[in-house]
């Protein structure tokens, strides 16, 4: 049995010798180096450019602004194309802008021999501009008389929706005798998701053909939305989708390879890259979005939840990206984790400001709903004296949970068993009690957070994938995915289903990384923790269909009817078990037969129609040092109902990576402005991710169910470890304090504010 | 302007003329094709780009080429052997499951090596320290303490 088994990453040896190859190792020595241009404002327009001292340098071939771009605008989104026109992603930018939306914005590209000529060029081009007031905050962009970002969306509001579930309001929950209520502001800030590699693409042009070279998570995606930019027939370009250095969501989006394969039309087919610098990809490609939050929540002294309203407003910045996606997905935390016995108001805006676009980032919507949820979820627990703990036992979501509103179900539930788990890892109850009344500048606290979460993007989306495997005269079997590896492990699993479906032992599979839209099938590629669940499918489908096949080829060796053969390690064998003929034998004849000759190999896609819920929880213990407003984590605890773990130590690892990341929205990161949405610290040095010293051991805990809409009882693992860990540490931080912090990150400063005012310091002395 | 510098990598020695502004990074990639070294932020910050000079850890785009004049560098291309065995080091990120988009992954070999070859003990907390220099976003780091660790032990 492959599946289920701890197996090596099939990519591991290629990685740790260096022989992995990533974009910038695979372009051409010859190709050009573009270097963007981007605006000194965050809101205005171009009004001339200056680009005659950049073109005399020495070694710059062209200079092309936003004056010379088609004059056709696409979207950015990694989403599936929609037939549908009112579903499809928003249009809203060219290859290059006249007017600018966002501080480094695309404005001018110089192309140059080498590097450093196509950095020094790009210095010497100038711009003037019209400049309007840079809109920061979605109040700010909504308020009467604010200049319009893009003339399609008058009054900066991208979309706006609402929904009530129950019978009654909230007037009427908390009119009730005894009900309590708690109302407040949440806000969580913009972050970005410091893959390893940089964003980098590169292309050339073989007569009409275009190739790019892209570090994507997307590739057929991005197939498209070039085709789109350029207004070409979409299968001129070619997409080439080597090993990533993570993506995190920041590469689910298409974010230089229109423009280098633009650039490659304009130079006779000439090779051209563009890798972004650090502080780019920090301050000009994508970020989570940040959110402003204004919600209550009213229950029973005996912790019935009643009711609660939420009012979310989702900063966009520039470009609408992934847009109203985002805010529809983190409102549907509410319900999704939750039941009000009285009713559930939620309304969500997405607004345009002149922050740096933001995108898809692992969760996608969820860590920002989990965040204003669990918060809120510990007040109001708080505010009636009941322990949190019990709090959501009493109110979670039960077995056979159905969206209201989607249908998507929960097809196996062990949030209980989760809750359950997490509760004796910590040792909560027996904490909870040591750590009630602490006086004294040093205490502890411990606090939880839950969440549930799909499996992919059905039905709001099409969810399609499709493997072709191929049997070659060794009997090794070659396997294509459209699903794209990422760091993930996606390879690796994969790998693992076409050995289980076949029959055969995994040292047999060749599963190619490399994705090539000429070649590979198609895939809408990796987001949504989606590929496990729908391509994994279409890679045992594929399986199945190629064993078929090999067992019919191998009953007519035989001469024997094909039914109650089997193919099993390697072997064909009767219905006893018994083996009748090594595989290698009948790929062999098969390949080179002179009277039956047949190539064995198969193709399926699966269009998926279900979807079904992950759910977890992290429980965190913390030590806060009141005067120095510093959270050190004791103990950091994820439990995760994923269904079935293909790869318990991938699966493992996986989560372990989305701790960290919760714990860097928990702690450290936050993306800082100046008054012109001019970013302040878009470098790795200033933005602090956690480093080995700031993280505690990573504890993770497995509860297995059988899904039985998965291929293998599997569901959603790669987002989910990322979403509980804030809102955990945040309530561990009530624990530990009784200070409700509503935002994000929990910065010593912060803190220093909120000890402060809660009277926890006893003088100005201690800061 | 161009200079020739001598210096050994891999094992190898090597004559080149370099501009006497280019970081080593670039020469190690550019010239050498030595692509395991990696571009991650150019500025000290992501310790991508790590390669042993004389044994030490050090950020090669950070380090001009220029200096590194008689000195021995070595890169993950440097741990083959022809025979495609890996070292204990290599093999213990395998094992460990330390490996997940591979970008950090051959700086950090090189740094866990040099922990090995310095014949000391450490304690994990000390080990966090060693390998602060480094960022990794996709492992949280557990996986790869776990794997130095390993590597000290199959060395001792």
């Amino acid at each position: 049995m492959a599946v289920g088994q701890s197996v090596p990453r099939v990519d591991a040896y290629a990685k740790v010798t260096g022989q992995a190859q990533y974009v910038g190792d695979l372009e051409p020595k010859t190709a050009y180096f573009a270097k963007i241009v981007r605006s000194t404002i965050a809101n205005g327009r171009v009004t001339s450019i200056e680009t005659g001292e950049a073109r005399a340098l020495p070694g710059v071939i062209a200079v092309f602004t936003c004056f010379d771009v088609p004059d056709i605008q696409f979207p950015t989104a990694g989403h599936p194309w929609s037939t549908v026109p009112s579903h499809q992603d928003i249009c809203d930018r060219r290859l290059l802008n006249a007017r600018v939306r966002v501080w480094g914005d695309e404005i001018a590209v110089v192309v140059a021999r080498d590097r450093l000529t196509a950095e020094r060029a790009a210095g010497l081009v100038r711009a003037e501009y019209e400049t309007y007031p840079a809109l920061s905050t979605p109040a700010e962009a909504m308020a009467e008389g604010a200049p319009c970002l893009h003339d399609e969306k008058p009054g900066n509001v991208i979309a706006h929706t609402s929904f009530h579930l129950g019978d009654g309001s909230f007037a009427d929950a908390a009119a009730q005798p005894g009900a309590v209520t708690v109302e407040a502001d949440y806000a969580v800030p913009a972050v970005q998701h410091c893959h390893l590699e940089l964003v980098h693409a590169c292309a050339w042009m073989e007569h009409e053909k275009i190739t790019v070279v892209s570090s994507t998570q997307i590739p057929h995606i991005v197939r498209r939305v070039v085709g789109q930019a350029l207004g070409i027939p979409w299968s001129r370009v070619r997409v080439i989708k080597p090993y990533i250095g993570g993506g995190f969501g920041n590469k689910q989006d298409v974010l230089v390879e229109p423009l280098t394969a633009w650039l490659t039309t304009k130079l006779g087919g000439h090779p051209v890259k563009i890798e972004l610098t650090r502080e780019e990809v920090l301050g000009c490609t994508r970020t989570r979005h940040a959110f402003d939050w204004h919600v209550s929540a009213a229950a029973l002294p005996d912790g019935t939840l009643l009711a609660r309203t939420y009012r979310a407003y989702s900063n966009q910045g520039g470009y609408a990206s992934h847009a109203h996606a985002i805010a529809a997905n983190a409102a549907n935390v509410f319900k999704q984790c939750y039941r009000d016995r009285v009713s559930l108001d939620s309304e969500s805006y997405t607004v345009y400001t002149n922050r740096p676009t933001a995108g898809a980032m692992r969760g996608y919507g969820i860590p920002q709903g989990c965040f204003v949820t669990e918060a809120l979820t510990d007040d109001i627990a708080y505010a009636i004296g009941m322990d949190p703990l019990q709090f959501r036992l009493k109110n979670c979501v039960q077995a056979g949970y159905v969206d209201p509103h989607n249908g998507i179900t929960m097809h196996t539930y062990a949030l209980d068993q989760v809750i359950e788990a997490g509760r004796r890892a910590i040792g909560w109850d027996e904490k909870r009690a040591a750590y009630a009344g602490q006086t004294g500048p040093v205490r502890r606290g411990v606090g939880m957070a839950l969440f549930t979460y799909k499996t992919g993007v059905y039905p709001i989306s099409l969810e399609t994938a499709a493997c072709r495997m191929t049997l070659h005269e060794d009997g090794r079997v070659s396997v294509q995915m459209g699903a794209t590896e990422i760091g993930q492990g996606a390879d690796t699993v994969f790998s693992q289903m076409a050995a289980e479906a076949l029959g055969v032992t995994l040292d047999r599979i060749d599963l190619c990384s490399t994705q090539d839209t000429d070649v590979s099938p198609f895939d809408t590629g990796a987001y949504a923790s989606r590929q496990t669940y729908v391509s994994g499918m279409a890679c045992k489908k594929t399986g199945e269909s190629l064993k078929r096949k090999i067992l019919d080829y191998a009953a007519r060796m035989l001469n024997r009817p094909a039914d109650g053969l089997d193919l099993r390690e390697n072997r064909i064998v009767d219905e006893t078990g018994a083996a009748l003929l090594p595989l290698e034998d009948a790929a062999m004849e098969a390949c080179y037969s002179l009277t039956d000759s047949t190539h064995l190999s198969a193709e399926e896609s699966y269009h998926c129609t279900d979807n079904t819920f992950a759910t977890g929880a992290c429980f965190a213990e913390i030590e806060v040092d009141l005067p120095l407003g510093r959270i050190k984590v004791l103990r950091l605890i994820n439990v995760h109902d994923s269904g079935r773990l293909i790869n318990p130590a991938l699966a493992k690892a996986q989560v372990q990576g989305g701790m960290s990341m919760g714990l860097g929205y928990a702690l450290s990161e936050e993306l800082l402005f100046d008054e012109n949405c001019r970013p302040l610290n878009a470098n790795l040095l200033d933005y602090k991710l956690p480093t080995a010293p700031d993280t505690p051991r990573l504890e993770t805990i497995f509860i297995e169910t059988d899904d039985p809409t998965a291929p293998y009882g599997n569901k959603a693992l790669g987002e989910p470890p990322a979403i509980p860990v804030a809102p955990a540490i945040r309530n561990a931080l009530l624990n530990a304090t009784g200070v409700a912090v509503h935002s994000l990150p929990l910065t010593p400063q912060k803190l220093i504010e909120h000890f402060r005012a809660a009277g926890l310091l006893g003088g100005a002395s201690h800061v | 302007m161009l200079k020739i510098i001598q210096m050994t990598v891999n094992g190898q020695p090597v004559e080149l003329a370099v501009d006497d502004r280019e970081a080593l990074l670039d020469t190690l990639r550019d010239r050498l094709g030595l692509t395991s070294v990696k571009r991650g932020c150019e500025v000290g910050e992501c310790g991508a780009c790590t390669v042993l000079i004389d044994g030490k850890a050090i950020d090669s785009c950070l380090y001009l080429t220029m200096w590194a004049q008689g000195r021995s560098i070595l890169t993950v291309e440097g741990l083959r052997r022809n025979d495609g065995t890996l070292d204990p080091v290599q093999q213990a990120f395998i094992d460990e499951c330390a490996v997940q988009c591979g970008f950090c992954t051959p700086g950090l070999i090189l740094t866990a090596l040099s922990l090995v070859m310095s014949g000391k003990a450490y304690t994990r907390d000390e080990l966090k320290t060693k390998i602060s220099g480094h960022l990794c976003r996709c492992t949280g780091y557990e996986n790869i303490l776990n794997a130095v660790e390993h590597a000290l032990k199959v060395h001792s």
